[in-house]
């Protein structure tokens, strides 16, 4: 049955006339009216971007507090083998998932940094693409520690991923690398978190709120809306 | 011109005395790996995990006729050792095991060989492991000696004992089945 104010064809429907409940390509047109972004906007981050934002912090925290303490596990711990084993499989999870995130930041527009002094700009794209480029060197670190001796790496026992390089003596220098980098990303994350709320709370700016609940929301006068 | 014969009868004959009296040297083929540093270690108490030591270095002297005078002197890069695992390998060469980065070299050297049988020794040495110096006596056994199809000369042994890695001080706990490690060196030398 055709329902042309029904998703796929909303897909086509500029914003301002979404019916209430459907979807647009860029954004959802909430039941109370307003409008939830799926896409980034230049005023600020849509919901795929907000929710890869938080679930990779938290992940990556995680991962963090997990990995110094499997490391010290006792021989007879029950978790000497399962712990190692979900960091390594959650690992190749939060590749993928960076790897998609990347896909996504590049084909969505980018929110202005309006607010920022230029310094400030400066160094805010530094830390993310240092993110970026840290999060990759150190997941494909821990790829290394297990992989050079030919070994895959099975996540959660869904798939193989292979070993791709194999060196002797390569996963002391993985390891090496994955601990330095490991501790680099947790400063780097600690200065972003006090920039923010530095941003948020002294120079009132709106970068903590956006990335919170994404861009301002439209909200449409319901009279208009009855036509709908 | 009988006692000219005699002396040179005399001369040969201890000539052949002393070649026979002086240990060769031999240098253990590493190079071409005809020898291998082999240990196991019970896993659990279920089974043995298998490693060995894949950069050494060694020679020794050996006599037939006189095997008490034989001398054997062994270098270990520790961080060589290979179990077929490169996390585990990685761990065993880490802080709280092996810690080859403040221990890099493992020594063996004999003090003493004592014949216990035909083409069998105990031989007793000081071995350089972790930083500590312990005597250790291995069970030697000759598996074969002579000309090689090349021109040269080799002699083949093989030698076992068991290490406990507290005296070591080798203290990571790995359970209570996996306190001790046998070690076994099997070596062939090229005569020099």
């Amino acid at each position: 049955m055709i329902r042309p104010h029904r998703w796929p064809f909303t897909m086509f429907m500029p914003l301002k006339s979404l019916p209430v409940g459907s979807i647009s390509c860029g954004a959802v047109r909430r039941h109370d009216g307003a409008v939830m972004y799926i896409r980034d906007t230049s005023q600020g981050y849509g919901v795929v971007s907000r929710l890869f934002h938080w679930l990779m912090a938290v992940a990556i925290f995680g991962m963090f507090g997990l990995g110094v303490w499997m490391v010290r596990l006792d021989y007879y711990s029950p978790y000497y083998n399962a712990a190692p084993d979900f960091h390594r499989s959650f690992g190749i999870l939060l590749l993928i998932a960076l790897l998609v995130r990347w896909v996504w930041r590049a084909a969505n527009p980018k929110p202005s940094a309006e607010g920022l002094t230029p310094l400030e700009q400066k160094i805010s794209y530094a830390v993310h693409w240092g993110f970026y480029v840290l999060l990759l060197g150190l997941m494909i670190s821990g790829y290394l520690i297990t992989t050079p001796d030919g070994q895959p790496i099975n996540v959660f026992g869904w798939f193989d991923v292979p070993s791709l390089v194999q060196m002797r003596g390569l996963e002391d220098r993985a390891g090496y690398v994955h601990r330095l980098v490991a501790y680099v990303v947790i400063a780097l994350a600690a200065v972003h978190s006090l920039a923010a709320l530095k941003h948020h709370y002294f120079d009132r700016s709106n970068v903590l709120r956006r990335m919170w609940s994404g861009p301002p929301r439209l909200t449409v006068n319901p009279k208009e809306e009855n036509h709908l | 011109m009988r006692a000219g014969m005699t002396a040179i009868a005399v001369a040969a004959f201890a000539s052949v005395l002393s070649a026979t009296a002086m240990a060769a040297d031999y240098v253990i083929d590493t190079k071409n790996a005809h020898a291998s540093i082999n240990f196991r270690i019970k896993h659990l108490g279920f089974s043995w995990i298998a490693g060995r030591f894949d950069k050494f270095s060694g020679t020794f002297s050996y006599d037939e006729k006189n095997p008490d005078a034989a001398k054997v002197a062994i270098k270990i890069d520790t961080a060589s050792v290979d179990t077929n695992h490169a996390e585990r390998d990685k761990h065993l060469r880490g802080a709280d095991l092996l810690d080859t980065e403040m221990f890099p070299e493992a020594t063996f050297e004999s003090t003493s060989v004592k014949a216990s049988g035909p083409d069998k020794a105990t031989i007793t040495g000081k071995l350089t492991l972790h930083g500590v110096t312990k005597d250790v006596t291995l069970d030697a056994e000759r598996v074969g000696g002579g000309k090689d199809p090349w021109g040269g000369y080799r002699e083949g042994f093989t030698a076992t004992t068991t290490l406990k890695l507290a005296d070591f001080a080798i203290t990571r706990d790995l359970g209570p089945f996996s306190k001790e490690v046998e070690l076994r060196l099997d070596v062939e030398g090229v005569k020099q």
